[in-house]
């Protein structure tokens, strides 16, 4: 899985690609605005929901297009969130906000566990490593019967009251994504990003240079963690339930699907790729159940015709155009 | 013992039942410009990632600068002011030339933890970098992708990279491995060119290269000392005629 790194389309930074991603930001940023009014109430909250399933594969993306260790646990860590929130505001009778904090710690400290077991791997056996360590989260959810409610999940304690409309919960979300995405925008162009860069192509060549490249994972997984976090906690108030299904392997899949369908290594490719797979769930669910099928199906298809993903995709193109012209 | 920058004492690196390096001991003075020959196989570069840590030694002490680094991480010694190239081009592919440049010089300053600044050049790292790339004879290419730059130029970013960061000992696996001879000539006048306060290692296959360019050579077959001394002797040294110049028998 590390060729998955070796895709990513890193030109994101010459002037002329700068305006091409200003605008299409721009363009971005006033369709999340203008959406809301002019969607009917369950569709806000599927968009709703884009946007927090975009924060969980912008966070896999971290690691994935960037150091490139393809994880399969942060289904389990964005879970470890839901369910630490939403016990805390029930079980615990906690105010909602100190339990999405407590969440976000707790899937911080849960990403450090997964690190430290982790990023001494690379390629198949790291992607093994986390699917395992995602599976004991996900056994002990289901097994630890009375603070979890085992299969039966928990009920939240309801949204609080000025975020029961759907629009204004979005718009909610909307004001914590902005800045959270700025930041990991600002993440993965730091230096310390490009080490990140460097140690997805060489790590020997980097260790050479100075680099200590297990500790520049540890603080990438752990870092990476924390965002998965944000978004699992967004989703106890967004869903106001949890159960095992929220930590099982297939939401780390959905979420690496959305960031290789969107583009590994493009970041903010994410966003088109959690719409793209969320709305294609919607609509293909109208008319059979077999989504399951039709979402493997979409990813052979993606992988053969498109592997640097939709946002790599234009990219390449533009890039193309640019060269002829 | 000062002016002793590195020295290996009874070094050995063994995989499993293999012998890779014997018990080879050496010094290297600063600024001194040493040559490590020998056939294919005898252990040059295993010896290499020994002195660097990749592979460390089994056996045996590793001093630089009068300080033990035999158990030493790369990355500490990377620290310590050692710096290598790899015999196989090992560069960022997908980078420009400057990013490169960028990656390899904040290997060793704190700027490398910096997780939401900007990845832009400061004052000081750009002036280094460009003084790296001077040397290199790679400031025209300052923009171009890696994978864009020819062989030749990939091996001369290798060279630019590892000295970015001011390292005191640098260590060449075959720096004119694979090159064309116009190529060769570019990287011998880099090597040439270097600060004569920089301490030079290098590995090479090329012994008409090799000899211009040094004023120690050591000799190693089958991972063991075979001799030492200055170009010239070595030349006329018929057990290394024997072992690596063997092919005089052609004429």
């Amino acid at each position: 899985m590390s060729m998955l790194g070796s895709l990513s389309a890193s030109n994101l930074d010459s002037p002329r690609s700068r305006k091409g991603l200003l605008l299409s930001l721009a363009l971005g940023a006033l369709a999340l605005v203008i959406l809301p009014m002019i969607l009917p109430g369950y569709q806000i909250s599927i968009v709703t929901q884009i946007l927090i399933f975009a924060l969980l594969a912008m966070s896999i993306d971290v690691l994935a297009g960037y150091a490139g260790r393809t994880s399969l646990g942060h289904g389990a860590i964005f879970g470890l969130s839901t369910y630490v929130a939403i016990y805390w505001s029930t079980t615990m009778g906690g105010h909602i906000w100190v339990g999405l904090l407590l969440g976000i710690v707790a899937a911080t400290i849960l990403a450090a566990i997964f690190a430290i077991l982790a990023i001494r791997t690379s390629g198949v056996y790291f992607l093994l490593l986390t699917l395992a360590l995602g599976m004991i989260v996900w056994g002990v959810c289901q097994r630890w019967t009375s603070v979890t409610g085992g299969e039966n999940g928990m009920r939240g304690a309801g949204r609080p009251a000025f975020l029961i409309d759907h629009a204004h919960f979005y718009f909610a979300v909307l004001l914590i994504i902005i800045p959270v995405t700025w930041s990991l925008w600002r993440l993965v162009h730091s230096p310390f990003g490009w080490a990140l860069r460097g140690i997805r192509d060489s790590e020997s060549r980097m260790r050479s240079l100075g680099y200590n490249v297990q500790l520049h994972l540890f603080i990438a997984f752990v870092l990476s963690g924390f965002y998965a976090g944000i978004a699992g906690a967004l989703y106890a108030v967004f869903n106001d339930f949890v159960s095992p299904s929220t930590v099982q392997l297939s939401l780390s899949v959905s979420g690496l699907l959305m960031a290789i369908t969107g583009g590994i290594g493009t970041l903010l490719g994410s966003f088109v790729g959690a719409a793209a797979i969320t709305s294609l769930e919607n609509i293909v669910s109208i008319f059979t159940e077999r989504w399951p099928s039709v979402l493997g199906l979409t990813f052979i298809f993606i992988m053969i015709f498109a592997p640097e993903g939709i946002v790599g995709r234009v990219q390449l193109l533009l890039a193309r155009k640019h060269q002829q012209s | 013992m000062s002016d002793v920058l590195l020295k290996l004492d009874h070094v050995g690196v063994r995989f499993g039942g293999l012998k890779a390096v014997d018990d080879v001991s050496l010094n290297v003075k600063r600024g001194e410009r040493r040559a490590i020959i020998g056939p294919n196989g005898a252990g040059k570069t295993t010896l290499f990632n020994a002195i660097t840590g990749i592979n460390p030694a089994t056996s045996g002490q590793v001093i630089f600068e009068g300080r033990d680094v035999t158990r030493a991480q790369p990355h500490a010694r990377a620290a310590f002011g050692m710096s290598r190239t790899f015999q196989i081009t090992n560069l960022f592919p997908t980078l420009t030339v400057e990013q490169n440049m960028q990656i390899a010089l904040r290997g060793l300053s704190p700027q490398k933890f910096s997780f939401f600044g900007s990845s832009d050049f400061t004052a000081d790292e750009r002036q280094k970098a460009e003084g790296a790339l001077a040397i290199s004879r790679l400031n025209s290419r300052a923009q171009t992708l890696v994978r864009e730059l020819s062989y030749g130029e990939q091996r001369q970013l290798e060279m630019a990279m590892t000295l970015a960061t001011g390292p005191r000992l640098l260590l060449l696996d075959e720096p004119a491995a694979g090159l064309a001879p116009s190529e060769r000539i570019i990287v011998s006048d880099v090597i040439r060119s270097l600060p004569s306060d920089i301490t030079v290692v290098l590995i090479e296959h090329d012994m008409d290269l090799v000899l211009s360019l040094v004023d120690w050579v050591t000799c190693l077959n089958n991972g063991r000392f075979l001799a030492e001394g200055a170009p010239a002797d070595i030349r006329n040294n018929s057990d290394i005629q024997d072992v690596y110049l063997g092919r005089r028998h052609h004429a």
